[in-house]
């Protein structure tokens, strides 16, 4: 039995005991942590199959800003948050239980028994390589080829905040116990995060990185800087935040825009393919790392909308 | 410096990596309280990790690739080192008290 | 590649494990705040052997991503004033 087996087949045993720890943990704070523990070991999971993409994506956004801020929404919230809606009592576990192996054994034979595919979708990414202006493919895709769909996820991401603003009300109180520790790590490591955010916009033309990466690192230092007390929590979005908002989507938008006189929405001119993907993503990652800091710190310290002040 | 020196090299320094990563986890299942762990934590596991990446970077395929895994270590000493100091001070405050030699208490 | 890394890869894989014993059984909310270190040095060290094992040579932007974000999630675990209902965790 080689090690490579072994050492996957324990992987797959832990993402399942942190998944059923995180359901079935007790309070909620601890069902976050072993939420953070499931999204370590799904950032291992996507390393072995050869997705470093993903994975990059689930150790930044996944694993390390989501549990941020499910940690804050369950301090905000309070311990009981969820405790009533369902959970570990419920008798809808012994049909939940029982219908999940079944659903999981018909996914596995429909994947071993998947026929043929009658497009080799990345033999014809690799023909058309040359066309899309980058050299790795997953950027390709993602900003090219199926440009479209990073359009509209970025419109959604963007949403999400709105509802986000539309929600939080109150004044922030975020009280976090000065620490001149944090306060120095913050100080020391926010120019290495942007720089390290700069290097994977970068890099994301041809290795794995991108907008999104990138974004989710500079969002995290605005969250360090935050918890250190160096960066107070967001209240109504000025000129200028909204403008880094929605530049992203607007940049991206006049991009695709641009050929609509004489070619279907988002024809990059050759060309320009490579210089047009690139002010994309920089536009891109500025705004998402607003957005995503956005989620954090708008919300920071403050309760949400009662049913009654509705 | 020629390949199977640098192998050797690199064998060396992954395995004393993993021997103090061995003994970080020792030390948090064994040591008494949360305190004694941290150290365990934070001395012994980063310690791996740096001999880890020496042993990787030793092998690495250009100066950027060993720059780049050399980079890692200290940034994970930064944070571990504040990291561990708030674990430490909210356990204070949680009322935590630290374990005492039966001779002591 | 000397071979090693795989192996150890497992080794420290075992190693998360034992570890993790700990961060479920507690007994204190102390304990469990242990795992944003953990990550921090163990999932690193992993991420890195696999680059090296055969893995994609990108792995290891990933090992330093997710040292940056290990901080930031024991920051906001450890460093956040909680009611003390929370901290019966």
């Amino acid at each position: 039995m080689n090690l490579a087996l072994v050492f996957d087949l324990l992987l797959a045993l832990m993402l399942l005991w942190s998944a059923w720890r995180a359901l079935a943990a007790p309070n909620a704070t601890r069902a976050v942590v072993m939420f953070i523990v499931f999204g370590l070991f799904l950032t291992l999971a996507w390393g072995r199959l050869d997705a470093p993409d993903i994975a990059l994506a689930e150790a930044a956004i996944g694993a390390g800003l989501t549990g941020a801020l499910l940690l804050d929404a369950v301090r905000t919230l309070g311990e009981s948050a969820g405790a009533d809606a369902g959970g570990a009592r419920s008798p809808w576990r012994w049909p939940v239980l029982a219908f999940s192996p079944l659903l999981a054994v018909i996914l596995v034979v429909a994947v071993l028994e998947a026929p043929q595919q009658l497009v080799d979708l990345p033999a014809v990414v690799e023909r058309n390589m040359g066309l899309s202006g980058v050299t790795h493919p997953v950027t390709a895709v993602l900003l090219n080829f199926r440009g479209y769909d990073t359009l509209l996820e970025v419109a959604v991401l963007l949403a999400a905040l709105f509802g986000l603003l539309a929600l939080a009300q109150g004044a922030a109180s975020a009280a976090t116990r000065e620490s001149f520790l944090l306060h120095t790590l913050a100080r020391l490591a926010t120019p290495p995060m942007i720089v390290v955010a700069g290097y994977l916009l970068w890099a994301g033309a041809h290795q794995p990185g991108g907008a999104f990466q990138a974004a989710a690192v500079l969002a995290a230092a605005a969250v360090l800087l935050h918890l250190a007390g160096l960066l107070p929590a967001w209240v109504a979005p000025g000129r200028l935040l909204r403008l880094g908002l929605a530049g992203g989507l607007l940049v991206f938008l006049a991009v695709a825009i641009l050929p609509l006189a004489h070619a279907p929405l988002l024809t990059y001119p050759p060309a320009w393919a490579g210089a047009l993907i690139l002010l994309v993503e920089t536009a891109l990652t500025v705004s998402l790392g607003l957005v995503l800091a956005g989620l954090f710190l708008f919300l920071s310290g403050r309760s949400l909308r009662d049913e009654e002040t509705r | 410096m020629p390949d199977s020196a640098r192998e050797f090299f690199s064998a060396v320094f992954l395995v004393i990596g993993a021997f103090f990563y061995l003994a970080g986890t020792v030390g948090l299942l064994r040591f008494p309280d949360v305190y004694t762990r941290l150290h365990a934590l934070t001395k012994a596991d980063n310690l791996g990790l740096g001999f880890l990446v020496l042993g990787l970077a030793v092998q690495a395929e250009s100066l950027a690739a060993a720059l780049k895994l050399l980079l890692i270590w200290p940034l994970t000493l930064a944070a571990s080192a504040t990291v561990g100091y708030l674990i430490a001070r909210r356990a204070r405050a949680l009322g935590i008290s630290p374990w005492l030699r039966p001779e002591d208490r | 590649m000397t071979g090693l890394e795989l192996p150890l890869a497992l080794f420290l894989m075992l190693n998360l494990i034992a570890a993790l014993f700990r961060v479920a059984r507690g007994p204190t909310a102390a304990d469990r705040m242990l795992a944003a270190l953990l990550f921090g040095t163990t999932g690193v060290g992993m991420l890195l052997l696999l680059a090296y094992a055969g893995g994609h040579p990108s792995l290891v932007d990933v090992a330093l991503v997710l040292a940056l974000l290990a901080a930031i999630a024991g920051a906001a675990f450890a460093g956040r004033a909680w009611t003390k209902e929370s901290d019966d965790a």
